[in-house]
């Protein structure tokens, strides 16, 4: 399935699973953060309301 | 509605509200349209494309290594708009976008620079080479690392976002510098533009161009990284600010009890 890549195989196969893995990473750390902080948010806001 | 009545139309947009109203409806076809180009460009540019005749098989890291490059450079730019929206009108929003973009860079920066060292090691002969346009990327880094260490330095958002903006400025000097050094100093291991080059593009001038079979592939995946970063910073934009909003309700609520 994986392409001849020679050999070169090592420096392109690297580099696809650095970029790959970073730019997950980063989404993923993202959305967990968002998550986090929405939770915290709505958390703290019913807590304001609640209390007046 | 004239030019200046639209104009006027997209500060709304510096609502905190209106801002996370629009881009929650919007967010979806960023993070759908982003995934759908990344993943055709790169299985395109991986599988179905040929060895290249000097370079062999590692063009196929030019559809990482250019998307990302560009990408560092105008998230600089983008966050150098914002910043001076922020020093002038004084729109939290904008500043906020500034903050939530510049760990975006850093990625991109990073994944052009190791990309680069893995793609120059063959090549070259050398993972590093202090180039003009390696040098100025490499300081672009330290200026996103820097920007990030200012933010979460400062406590007082306001200030932290004024010393920022004052940064950004500086910073941009870097950003124009990673994208034109070849030219300014022509010397180095780095080849010049060969992608986005007006000549290039339009065929008008004669220096040599990415060939067709490489460039179509690599104009997906360059607009998957622009879709990929929209959708980045919208989203953590809108975290931002409800991180802000977490403070400021936190805030009131000890001066209150």
């Amino acid at each position: 399935m994986i392409p001849d890549l020679g050999k070169y195989a090592d420096a392109v196969l690297w580099s696809y699973a650095v970029s790959i893995g970073l730019l997950l990473a980063l989404v993923a750390i993202s959305v967990m953060r968002g998550r986090k902080v929405r939770t915290e948010m709505e958390k703290i806001e019913q807590r304001v309301t609640r209390n007046g | 509605m004239t030019i200046a009545a639209r104009a006027n139309a997209l500060w709304e947009y510096a609502n905190p509200r209106k801002f996370l109203a629009t881009s929650e409806r919007i967010l979806p076809f960023f993070w759908i349209t982003s995934a759908l180009c990344l993943t055709v460009g790169l299985v395109w540019g991986f599988f179905f494309t040929p060895d290249d005749y000097k370079q062999g098989s590692t063009v196929k890291i030019i559809y990482l290594h250019v998307p990302a490059a560009l990408m560092a450079i105008n998230c600089w730019l983008m966050m150098l708009v914002t910043s001076l929206i922020w020093l002038v009108r004084r729109h939290h929003v904008s500043a906020l976008a500034a903050r939530a973009a510049a760990p975006v860079g850093i990625v991109m920066t990073l994944i052009a620079l190791a990309t680069g060292a893995i793609w120059g090691q063959p090549m070259w002969g050398t993972w590093w080479a202090w180039d003009p346009r390696l040098t100025s990327f490499l300081i672009l880094f330290l200026f996103y690392l820097g920007y990030v260490a200012l933010w979460e330095a400062i406590e007082d958002p306001d200030t932290a976002a004024d010393l920022t903006s004052v940064l950004c400025l500086v910073g941009s000097v870097f950003a124009m510098l990673s994208r034109y050094a070849v030219n300014f100093w022509n010397q180095g291991l780095h080849q010049g533009a060969s992608v986005m080059r007006a000549g290039a593009i339009t065929g008008t001038d004669t220096e040599e161009k990415v060939s067709n079979i490489f460039f179509y592939p690599l104009l997906v995946c360059i607009i998957g990284f622009v879709l990929l970063f929209v959708a980045l910073v919208l989203y953590r934009t809108g975290t931002e600010i409800r991180a802000r909003r977490v403070k400021a309700l936190l805030a009131r609520e000890r001066v209150g009890g």
